[in-house]
């Protein structure tokens, strides 16, 4: 059974289609990323994965159930860009917030809590303040909290882009080690294209006006992946496999747009 | 620790410099032109005046401060639930909101002659407990409205992927949220509250009530005693905006800077 199936997904928003029939199936235990320029609709695409936009066409199933009820019964775990820390919250008590939310008993979620600052190696900071923590650290704080519930399936919408080059490959190499633990699906929007091609099992390659699908790679570099991956001839190969998958989507969107303009 | 203490205090200085130096300018410039005490007494004698009648200033500064608080409590809890009634229904809250902000305009305190006679003619305190709680209400529902309905977006967004409902995004994201707010309005209806108990009183209240005292010996000539009414009255709506600052405190202890 695929963890996401979507069919002939559709989204406008007003008069501009921000995503175009798209088709796309997740199987359990991958790590597919959607990459894309801006625009292309990936951000949505995810949210509408999470129930968090409804399509305007198409159907969605997460985990075998319709979307919203993947949603309600807490299928899924997301990571933004922003860390989304309440600053009234200590780091511990962030964890705990989906914890609390589902009703677990305080005993049971505190030993939770202990268990997932150790995974994201923070152990020790559970007393913290979010606005103490460098971007990383937060962002770690984050993963923590979307996993604490044990989803199946762990959504991340650009979740390093706004930390500096060295914390990202350190966040890749760690976030890599957290699916390996943890065994989820993840769903990981990016723009990153070595990003993309080092994490992922998969890599869905987006085009914008419309928003839609225009190539899917698979990346079959060997697990676990470590620093030596960044240095494999077929991890640069694979690079430059997706950076032309993405500017081909960009000519055909740039044919189209000089097709569509009046001589 | 006792170098954090030590440092607040050294922070100090300066404004208590400015204290001492603006009440020795006010002493010398009043010997120095002759001006006269009805327009302006020397700090020196209005010392005096406070010390000769404290006790009897105190109990009617004591009286006048119990007011106000009850405004002041009256006023703020009602606005704070009519500010989480309104955020949880949006239309209702769009619709009666730019009469609040016109309320907020209004001179609310121009109506105290009336509510006076509301209540015994004015003469016992429930007057001035309403037109300071009507006076405190409308700022306290501005802020913590304000407050509670600008959430960022994301936040509310990691709610609604938990499948969250609305008491839980109130309890853990709306509410925390409108905190600030919600003291920035509390800290204007301190003020608020002593002017609205302190200005019902001029338009008739019990004898022992400071509004009044500061009426009858304004009337009489005895601008001194007047004077020191007046300081009290400062002094005890400083120690109402204190209070509430001190609270804001520990309500906000979480928060990465609350000074300043």
């Amino acid at each position: 059974m695929s963890v996401v199936a979507l069919e002939r997904v559709t989204k406008k928003f007003d008069q501009t289609t921000a995503l175009q029939d798209i088709d796309l199936s997740i199987e359990e235990r991958e790590f597919v990323s959607l990459i894309g320029p801006s625009g292309c609709g990936k951000s949505t695409l995810l949210r509408i994965v999470g129930d968090l936009i409804t399509p305007t066409d198409g159907t969605v199933v997460v985990n075998g159930k319709t979307a919203k009820q993947a949603r309600i019964d807490r299928d899924y775990g997301i990571v933004f860009q922003d860390a989304v820390l309440y600053d009234w919250r200590t780091v511990a008590k962030n964890v705990a917030l989906p914890l609390e939310i589902a009703g677990w008993p305080r005993q049971k979620r505190a030993e939770r809590v202990r268990a997932m600052l150790e995974l994201v190696e923070l152990t020790g900071f559970g007393e913290h303040r979010p606005w103490q923590l460098s971007g990383g650290m937060q962002q770690r704080v984050s993963i923590a909290r979307a996993l604490s519930f044990d989803p199946a399936l762990l959504l991340m919408d650009e979740p390093f882009g706004a930390l500096d080059e060295m914390t990202r490959e350190r966040m890749n190499m760690e976030l890599l080690r957290i699916w390996e633990a943890s065994g989820s699906t993840i769903v990981f929007v990016t723009h990153s294209i070595a990003e993309a091609v080092f994490v992922s099992s998969r890599v869905i390659v987006m085009s914008p006006r419309p928003g839609r699908i225009s190539d899917e790679i698979v990346i079959d570099l060997p697990q676990p992946r470590t620093a030596a991956t960044r240095e494999d001839p077929r991890f640069f190969e694979l690079v430059t496999r997706v950076r032309e998958a993405l500017h081909l989507g960009h000519e055909v969107d740039r044919a189209a747009a000089t097709e569509a303009t009046p001589a | 620790m006792s170098g954090a203490v030590g440092r607040r205090l050294r922070d100090w200085i300066p404004a208590a410099l400015v204290l001492v130096a603006g009440i020795a300018l006010w002493q010398g410039l009043i010997a120095a032109f002759h001006v006269q005490q009805f327009l302006l007494p020397r700090p020196s004698s209005i010392a005096t005046a406070f010390w000769d009648d404290r006790s009897e200033l105190w109990h009617a500064g004591w009286y006048t401060f119990q007011e106000a608080l009850g405004g002041f409590v009256l006023g703020s809890s009602l606005a704070i639930i009519v500010a989480l009634v309104l955020a949880r229904w949006r239309p209702l809250g769009r619709a009666l909101m730019p009469y609040a902000i016109a309320a907020n305009a209004i001179p609310i305190i121009a109506f105290a002659p009336i509510t006076n006679q509301w209540f015994a003619g004015g003469l016992t305190k429930s007057s001035k407990i309403v037109i300071a709680a009507v006076l405190c209400f409308f700022p306290v529902l501005v802020n913590t409205l304000r407050g509670l309905t600008s959430v960022r977006p994301q936040d509310l967004e990691l709610m609604q992927s938990y499948a969250a409902g609305e008491i839980e995004i109130f309890r853990r994201v709306r509410i925390p949220t409108s905190l600030p707010f919600m003291f920035s309005g509390l800290k204007v209806a301190t003020v608020l509250a002593m002017i609205g108990a302190v200005v019902g009183e001029y338009f008739g209240g019990a004898l022992n009530a400071i509004g009044v005292l500061i009426l009858a010996r304004a009337r009489v000539f005895q601008f001194e005693e007047a004077w020191a009414g007046i300081m009290l009255v400062c002094l005890f709506g400083i120690a109402l905006y204190v209070g509430v600052s001190l609270l804001e405190r520990v309500a906000l202890r979480w928060a990465p800077s609350t000074s300043e």
